[in-house]
């Protein structure tokens, strides 16, 4: 019986520990189960609650990409609007202002115009002088042949003998043959009557002028007629021609002489005067004050002036000019000319 | 005594011996007129030669002179005068022995003399000493000739004129300093009012000397303008006088040559045309300035360069360029060329035309020319062949120009006939591409880089086609070639 009973025991114990298990298991993968709906609803909504947060996190990353694209795209289309006016301004500038193409051409045209009137001037100047240096040539010969006329006057035909420029064989006379008419005869001494300036002076005043007055030298003679009648003494006209200038006492004196003059009797008045006041006439004479005059000294027509303002008796209307008397006159010039002309008027016989 | 001397005075003695000695004692004669012949006697000798000279100086005679200068007549004052300048005038040392005894204080005494003759003399005998080097002229100066001078300019006397200009021209040569104070003196005004003048002695004399006052710094040259000498001094370009011609042209030059503002002011004068006249109106040497002015002026920018061209003044210089046997003309005449055709292509394009370039090649490549010929036109060629785009004139260079212009030439085709297919055939049909195709170069230079460019503008049939030894090659194919026999 105990082996039966530990055999039915041991039966029933492993049935058991079968149920046993059999329940665990069950029980086990039920609560897995049960966990793991648990879980999963813990999935889902934690996979909610992250979706919802990465949408918002990728909506505001978004909105920064958004902003900074719009940002780029705004500064793209300024740049290119900035480079645009730029690249106007730079253009205008380096056109009008660095390397102005018109306005070097102008300049140019403005050169050339400029060297075409300089050229034209320069021509017209080289033409001038080419001009005045024939002149001169010409007046030149015009002059020598005169003069070779002038030398050979004697050629010229008379009626009865025709001269050598004028044959009668031919039609006109020859040019030299008018020349000659008109020619004066040149006198063979024509050549000397240059004046020979002096040379044998030292002293500074004879040696700054070349037309220095000769004043030793004997004059040319006069020879070409004699002339008629008796002469003066030849020392004596050169004593007349040659003497000094002895200015009148007239011109001698200063323009303004009499002013000085004046001038000059003042200061020794100066000098000789004690007292520098004018003398009044009476002791009152400097007060201003207006003068109550006596009733017996005033007429009618206001108060006399005799007694207050003069003394003398002065009739105007008789007086010959209204100046008063010189003092200091200027000089006259009747004896300038004393002793000093040819006539005998006033010389001791 | 007195026929001794004056026959003395037309010896030309063949032995100097004692000759010295014979007129020393007749300088110290009572009679005037002695002394005066001997001095002469003493000038002429010593003017002839410049051993009578030293001589002259060796004999001790110049202190006498010198002191004797300060107290007798004016002709006595002339002819010490005279001895003092034909002594000073042959070397250095011996002006500088006239300064060392004193001469030069006696001098300035008689520049204030009353007579113009002994002003004359003296201002000749000044402006030869002063005219060797620059230490004299500092000594001149120094004993106060210039303001004394610039009033010997003001007298009514045309020799005088003459002489003090002359004189102040050789004293501002030396240096700036030296020019500074002729100018401090008033000189400017007075000798542009005298450019006026008619006679042409003084003309040369005045504008030479101006020339040596302006070329020193720019402000010298300001001042010189400033005396508004522009227009007239255009006037002095077309005198009859070559000299008036030369040193107005000098002028000119040295005006021009300091800054482009000058330079500029005498193109807007109408300068330019009038020194183009100028240069095709004389020869020789007289040209030199004009043409150095020329090139001066479109040195400084592109703009006056085009300037000068559109004066006419590349056909001129180039007529120079051909016409004068002197080589250094010659090679201002490049030079001018170079730096006219050196700024842009129209520029080179107004000088090719005007068919310069041979001729400057003919100069560079022959033996006669000079080492500063060749250098110059060498320079000129350079520099116009770079900027120069006008293909005609550069395909004569292909065919004889040595390698190192072959290389710039076949480079500026390079450069233009990629762009240009008018070019690309004239370049065919003229012969060009064959040139090229002979020229030889070494793999990986310039030149090789230059032709490969070249061909690839083309395509390679014609390339092939004339390329050297094509024919032979076509024949060796005929040769090798297998009819198809049927």
């Amino acid at each position: 019986m105990k082996c039966f009973k530990k055999f039915l025991f041991s039966v029933v114990d492993l049935f058991r520990k079968k149920e046993y298990d059999a329940a665990v298991k069950i029980q086990s993968w039920f609560r897995g189960c049960q966990v793991r709906a648990y879980i999963r609803n813990l999935h889902r909504i934690t996979t909610v609650i992250q979706k919802w947060w990465r949408s918002y996190l990728g909506r505001q990353e978004y909105r920064l990409i958004v902003k900074f694209a719009s940002c780029a795209m705004k500064m793209n289309f300024y740049n290119a609007m900035a480079v645009r006016i730029q690249r106007r301004w730079r253009g205008y500038r380096i056109r009008k202002y660095c390397f102005n193409y018109f306005y070097l051409k102008e300049y140019l045209r403005a050169v050339s115009e400029t060297n075409d009137a300089i050229r034209e001037a320069l021509e017209e100047f080289a033409e001038m002088k080419e001009r005045e240096e024939k002149k001169a040539d010409l007046e030149r010969e015009e002059k020598k042949r005169d003069y070779q006329a002038r030398k050979m006057h004697y050629l010229l035909s008379t009626k009865q003998i025709p001269g050598v420029y004028n044959s009668p064989f031919r039609k006109d006379p020859d040019p030299w043959e008018l020349r000659l008419q008109k020619a004066k005869p040149l006198t063979s001494q024509r050549s000397k009557a240059k004046p020979k300036p002096c040379i044998s002076l030292s002293d500074w005043l004879a040696c700054t002028s070349a037309r220095s007055f000769p004043q030793s030298e004997i004059l040319p003679p006069i020879d070409r007629k004699q002339c008629q009648g008796p002469f003066r003494d030849i020392t004596e006209v050169l004593e007349q021609r040659y003497k000094p200038l002895e200015p009148t006492l007239r011109v001698a004196e200063p323009i303004d002489e009499l002013k000085v003059a004046r001038g000059e009797f003042r200061r020794q008045e100066w000098m000789r005067n004690v007292n520098d006041n004018m003398f009044l006439p009476f002791s009152s004479y400097h007060k201003n004050k207006k003068y109550i005059p006596l009733m017996n000294s005033s007429s009618k027509y206001g108060p006399n002036s005799y007694g207050s303002q003069h003394f003398r008796d002065e009739n105007p209307k008789k007086w010959i000019c209204d100046k008063d008397f010189q003092t200091v006159l200027p000089s006259f010039d009747l004896f300038s000319k004393y002793g000093k002309l040819y006539s005998k008027a006033g010389q001791i016989i | 005594m007195h026929s001794f001397t004056k026959d003395q005075s037309s010896w030309i003695p063949n032995g100097q011996a004692g000759v010295m000695s014979l007129l020393r004692p007749l300088l110290l004669d009572v009679v005037p007129t002695i002394q005066q012949t001997a001095a002469l006697a003493l000038g002429r000798l010593a003017n002839y030669n410049d051993d009578l000279a030293e001589a002259v100086v060796k004999g001790d005679i110049l202190p006498q002179l010198v002191y004797s200068l300060a107290e007798q007549n004016r002709f006595y004052k002339k002819a010490a005068a005279f001895v003092l300048r034909a002594v000073g005038k042959h070397s250095p040392q011996l002006a500088q022995a006239i300064v060392d005894c004193g001469a030069l204080d006696t001098l300035v005494i008689c520049l204030e003399d009353f007579d113009p003759g002994v002003k004359e003399a003296a201002a000749w005998a000044l402006g030869y000493i002063a005219r060797h080097n620059a230490e004299l002229s500092q000594a001149v100066v120094d004993a106060g000739a210039a303001p004394l001078l610039v009033l010997c300019i003001q007298e009514p006397e045309i020799a005088l004129k003459r002489i003090a200009a002359s004189a102040l021209s050789d004293i501002s040569k030396h240096s700036p300093e030296l020019a500074q104070t002729v100018v401090d003196a008033g000189a400017i005004a007075h000798l542009a009012q005298m450019i006026l003048n008619p006679d042409s002695k003084l003309k040369r004399q005045v504008l030479s000397a101006l020339s040596q006052i302006a070329k020193h710094s720019v402000d010298l040259a300001e001042m010189v303008v400033e005396a508004e000498i522009f227009p007239v001094v255009l006037t002095c370009l077309k005198d009859k006088d070559e000299y008036v011609k030369k040193n107005a042209s000098t002028l000119i030059r040295e005006i021009a040559k300091h800054t482009p503002e000058l330079s500029q002011l005498i193109v807007n004068a109408g300068g330019v045309a009038a020194m183009i006249d100028c240069i095709g109106s004389c020869k020789g040497n007289i040209r030199l300035p004009g043409i150095m002015m020329l090139g001066y002026v479109a040195a400084h920018s592109e703009n006056l360069a085009m300037a000068v061209i559109i004066s006419k003044g590349v056909p001129q210089l180039s007529i120079c360029l051909s016409e004068e046997p002197e080589d250094h003309i010659k090679a201002a005449a490049a030079w001018a060329i170079g730096q006219i055709g050196r700024h842009t292509p129209e520029h080179a394009r107004a000088v090719a035309v005007t068919n310069t370039l041979p001729v400057l090649l003919s100069l560079y490549m022959s033996t006669e020319s000079s080492e500063d010929l060749q250098v110059k036109s060498k320079k000129a060629i350079k520099n116009i062949l770079q900027k120069c785009t006008y293909l005609p004139a550069l395909e004569p260079f292909l065919y004889d120009a040595p390698p190192n212009i072959l290389k710039h030439v076949v480079g500026q085709f390079s450069k233009v006939l990629p762009h240009d297919s008018k070019a690309r055939r004239l370049f065919v049909t003229s012969g060009g591409l064959k040139k090229v195709q002979e020229i030889k170069a070494e793999p990986g230079s310039l030149l090789q880089e230059y032709i490969n460019s070249i061909n690839n503008c083309y395509p390679e049939e014609i390339v092939r086609y004339y390329s050297p030894g094509y024919s032979d090659t076509l024949l060796q194919r005929v040769d090798s070639y297998q009819p198809l026999t049927k």
